[in-house]
């Protein structure tokens, strides 16, 4: 399905990440926002609400991030694409309602423009912190789906690519994006309308009495329907069956809550995307996502100039990990550099899916903000030079 | 009454269109009163003539919170609280829906009392159906934000020590249009204040007094569900139209009911579409009487 002419301002822009971020919301066809005011994400809500009348979105200031997720379900059964933003502490309260966004099947999106924690930390800067809690924050088990841009471009672009996947596979996405991307700005393009792919939401086309809210196509996704519409359905976030009616049995949380997790498991190989240069030859790989892989792709240029055989894996989808992808690299490569602005969390990914055949390398988080392209450089000589295999991530100061 | 029973072998349930007939027994205990607000509710949608197809029905945790699973409407089983605010999402994005949260007085004023005072506010069309029985049933009786002052529960083995909230003084303090209170004794009432609210533009909120038999009438030993029904019938005194300042409900006083607030004020989808067509016809800048801001 082809994007609504009607959301898509087709140009050339010079937009801030946060902007780009709305664009693309409006793009994807987004006509729900439920908000709560939070540093460093403000922009988008101030963006999307000053174009919602042209498009004819509705929108709505909650009191808390805990409401301003539950309206965006509640919002997102009458058929309209939702999404909400937030940062950080927002991100924690929204927990709650990202695990009943997964066990009610409801497509919605959730951009995290991250500043530094834990708790207050420091709101307005840059950092790449909430990473493992957009995977698993919330209670009992599930798989999402995250995306994290590193550019304007990317903001607009992979905020369609996160209403595709939860419209496709009935998730809620995250767009995990930075402090940094969220106030940069850049030329951005935006296609024609005729040019954006968009997942139209998938319906229940059968007769109104035997619909099933939880019945399941073959890849493990069941079919929506809009609220209003007659067929007086009913959905639980407890464990539930077919019908929706809660089931409290352990075979019943089998069934009901396994295919949450192999619907994005078994997909992943056409859910991951990774923006690969030079890989095939590299002697060392960096692993960078977001706002960190601008400053690695500058130090992987530098190292190459120098002699030094480096490629660059660019996540895409820090969610599903591109697991097989690093596992095939760490028999060719002899490291991985994983620069992150934080302490470590998606090194333990890679180092983890290295499988020991390769040194794993982590540059944690720059002293002011953003990651140092000199750290990075650093890292990728040292990896360089290092011959044998050692166990663990080797942590750069 | 034999020719009546030969006349119809099954028996049907008078609400049988209204209700997920496949889903019960239900799983309330003997001599609970939600059932009863569920039968009142049931008749005062079709009392009001609400095409049951345009109606969202969204409950959160506790006893009252499996309304949403029993009734024959488009429903949500939704999170501990937070029923009003998914309920909010419904109405802001799909205006034409009726919008209906039912829940207990755990789920709407404890965990959920920040989203009951802001719907209030805003004046979101809502009817909220508080079902009060005074403590924490589904979890075994715990103290309440509406326990009686002294009376027991199993997290205040002493008597409660916390004043209780008046429902019906939130709910009008903080901008409902329509309040009204009656226990599940009576029936009648309860429908016509439920069909009177269904109709009514903004944010509506009817109390229901409940006996829980199983854990409050127990632990402060008041007897079964049935002695209850008999303690409203001799202490529950109607004055329409009171102060919602004097609805306070000490351990087993005087329950005031009745209807006590029935208003007008303008509505939340109301105000947004009155802005958007001010927006629409006059540009952002200079929308609405705000007079222009350069």
């Amino acid at each position: 399905m082809k994007a609504d002419k009607n959301g898509v301002l087709s140009g050339s822009h010079v937009l801030s990440g946060n902007q780009a971020c709305a664009e693309g919301a409006l793009a994807a066809g987004c006509r729900f926002l439920g908000l709560y005011p939070i540093v460093p994400s403000i922009e988008i809500s101030e963006r999307f609400l000053e174009r919602a009348p042209q498009v004819g979105a509705t929108f709505i200031q909650m009191e808390d991030e805990v409401s301003a997720l539950a309206a965006v379900l509640g919002a997102s059964w009458t058929g309209k694409k939702s999404m909400t933003v937030t940062s950080g502490p927002g991100l924690s309260l929204m927990m709650e309602h990202l695990g009943l966004g997964v066990m009610l099947e409801t497509p919605c999106v959730i951009a995290d423009i991250q500043g530094v924690g834990p708790g207050l930390g420091l709101p307005t800067h840059p950092a790449q912190g909430d990473m493992m809690q957009a995977r698993w924050g919330s209670h009992g088990d599930y798989e999402i789906v995250a995306l994290a841009p590193s550019s304007p471009q990317e903001m607009f672009d992979y905020t369609i690519k996160a209403f595709n996947f939860s419209e496709r596979y009935r998730i809620p996405v995250a767009i995990m994006s930075d402090a940094h991307v969220a106030r940069l700005k850049e030329t951005v393009l935006i296609p024609p309308a005729d040019q954006i792919n968009v997942e139209p939401r998938r319906y229940y086309e059968g007769a109104k009495d035997s619909y099933l809210p939880f019945k399941r196509d073959k890849d493990f996704v069941p079919r929506m329907v809009d609220i209003g519409q007659g067929y007086r359905f009913h959905v639980t976030g407890l464990t539930h069956d077919d019908r929706g009616y809660p089931i409290m049995f352990e075979e019943c949380q089998e069934y009901n809550v396994h295919p949450l997790v192999w619907k994005i498991r078994q997909a992943a190989d056409k859910i991951v995307e990774v923006q690969e240069t030079d890989t095939d030859e590299a002697d060392v790989v960096v692993v960078s996502y977001g706002a960190t892989s601008r400053a690695a792709l500058k130090a992987i240029k530098q190292a190459r100039d120098s002699g030094i055989k480096v490629g660059s894996l660019k996540l895409v989808t820090v969610w599903p990990f591109p697991e097989k992808r690093v596992a095939e690299l760490a028999k060719r490569a002899r490291a991985f550099v994983v620069p992150e602005m934080n302490c470590g969390q998606v090194v333990l990914e890679v180092e983890r899916n290295t499988y020991g055949e390769a040194n794993v390398f982590f540059v944690p988080h720059g002293d002011n903000g953003v990651e140092h392209t000199e750290d990075i450089l650093s890292a990728i000589k040292q990896a360089s030079q290092t011959n044998v295999a050692k166990s663990g991530i080797i942590e750069l100061a | 009454m034999e020719a009546l029973r030969t006349d119809s072998k099954q028996e049907i349930h008078p609400m049988e269109n209204l209700l997920r007939m496949d889903r019960m027994p239900h799983i309330w205990c003997p001599t609970c009163g939600i059932g009863i607000a569920v039968t009142a509710f049931t008749a005062a949608l079709e009392k009001a003539k609400i095409d049951p197809n345009t109606v969202s029905i969204v409950s959160g945790i506790g006893c009252t919170g499996r309304v949403a699973g029993y009734v024959k409407l488009d429903s949500f089983h939704t999170t501990h609280g937070r029923p009003i605010a998914f309920a909010t999402g419904i109405k802001v994005a799909s205006p034409k829906t009726k919008v209906v949260v039912f829940s207990g007085d755990g789920d709407l004023i404890a965990i959920g009392g920040n989203h009951f005072i802001h719907a209030a506010r805003r004046n979101i069309d809502m009817l909220v159906v508080c079902v009060n029985n005074f403590i924490y049933a589904m979890t075994g009786g715990q103290v309440a934000p509406t326990t009686p002052l002294a009376a027991y529960a199993t997290t205040s083995p002493y008597g409660c020590v916390e004043p209780p909230f008046n429902i019906p003084y939130l709910a009008d303090s903080s901008g409902a249009v329509y309040v009204a209170r009656w226990t599940t004794l009576h029936v009648r009432r309860l429908t016509n204040s439920l069909t009177e609210a269904l109709q009514k533009k903004g944010f509506a909120v009817v109390e229901a007094i409940s006996p829980c038999g199983m854990y409050y009438s127990r632990i402060n030993r008041l007897g079964d569900g049935l002695d209850m029904m008999r303690f409203y019938h001799d202490n529950v005194e109607i004055r329409h139209g009171e102060d919602t300042k004097n609805l306070d409900i000490g351990f087993q006083t005087k329950i005031i009911c009745g209807k006590f607030v029935d208003r007008e004020r303008p509505s939340y989808m109301e105000r947004y579409n009155q802005w958007l067509s001010d927006v629409k016809t006059a540009g952002r800048r200079s929308g609405g009487q705000r007079g222009s801001r350069k």
